[in-house]
């Protein structure tokens, strides 16, 4: 049983893909939508990660951490308008995000 | 690059990873979401550890099980909603999520396996990483991002930075009629201000 990238390239791609429908399911629920985005992230960092084990090169694991930090400031930053969305609103459902009429 | 029981960890981690991943966006209560995402992080972090990244391993718990996770928490339950009734309706866009999230599965993975690395792609490895034996995963790390990467990592402290900020500028909220303590004001206080002398006149009160 020899486990090489394209297994962790999989893992990653199935990941992404349960983020991407996770947004189509859950449109609703602003919260959720928020958590697939960082299940999309997580599956870009297991990419960085799995290759820069393979090619030995360290850089990817630096840019893996510059990927946290960007979706570390994202859900903090998406919570807090949402927090603020739902004093307004009473709602955070994503068919009353409307008031710009866009 | 994993063999043996290693191997074999691969697919029990990478198993209950993706399974959690499906319960989180499939779950009907959110709370459960939460748990299942950090039940994700963790498995993801096995993961990491697995390839010999260990600092990036325990960062994702620190950051996203310890931060990120725990916020997500405070959020679900501080806000009032009815999530039963936002469920409703859910299922009307699962046909056309399903397809687009299965083509592009299919891509993804028809990519990952049919790729080839060119010959050359030894020779353009950046900064190589050292064996574990002689320099830790950590200490390796720190080398190169407290140097050559400098610049990005202040920029990454700037990011946050700039996310703490906004996020307290928008959910910060004055309300009115609490009494604050204003410094200010305490320490401009004189005894002309503060105290009002009356004569009171022998046998008689105020």
């Amino acid at each position: 049983m020899q486990v090489g990238i394209a297994h962790f390239l999989t893992v990653s791609a199935v990941l992404f893909t349960l983020g991407v429908f996770g947004i189509f399911l859950n449109r609703k629920n602003v919260i959720v939508i928020l958590m697939s985005i960082e299940l999309i992230l997580l599956a870009v960092n297991i990419n960085f990660v799995a290759f820069s084990a393979v090619l030995g090169d360290l850089v990817g694991q630096v840019f893996a951490l510059f990927v946290l930090t960007v979706a570390a400031a994202e859900a903090a930053i998406g919570l807090a308008i949402l927090v603020v969305f739902f004093r307004n609103r009473g709602s955070i459902d994503v068919e009353d995000i409307n008031l710009m009429k866009g | 690059m994993l063999n043996g029981l290693e191997a074999i960890f691969f697919y029990l981690f990478a198993f209950i990873a993706v399974a959690a991943a499906f319960m989180v966006i499939s779950a009907r209560n959110p709370v459960h979401s939460v748990l299942y995402l950090i039940l994700t992080f963790f498995n993801a972090a096995a993961l990491f550890l697995l390839t010999g990244a260990e600092f990036l391993a325990m960062i994702l718990l620190v950051v996203y099980v310890g931060a990120v996770a725990v916020l997500f928490l405070f959020v679900v339950m501080m806000l009032d909603v009815d999530f039963a009734e936002l469920k409703t309706g859910a299922l009307a866009y699962a046909p056309i999520g399903a397809l687009v999230g299965i083509i592009l599965a299919a891509e993804l993975i028809v990519v990952a396996g049919g790729y080839a690395f060119a010959p050359e792609l030894a020779s353009t490895v950046a900064k190589p990483t050292p064996d574990l034996a002689t320099r830790t995963n950590t200490a390796a790390l720190g080398d190169i991002l407290y140097t050559d990467y400098v610049f990005y990592f202040q920029i990454a402290g700037l990011i946050l930075l700039v996310a703490m900020i906004g996020a307290i500028v928008l959910t910060l909220r004055h309300k009115q009629g609490i009494k604050r303590q204003n410094i200010a004001r305490q320490v401009a206080r004189t005894p002309a201000t503060a105290i009002e002398i009356k004569k009171v006149e022998t046998g008689k009160g105020i």
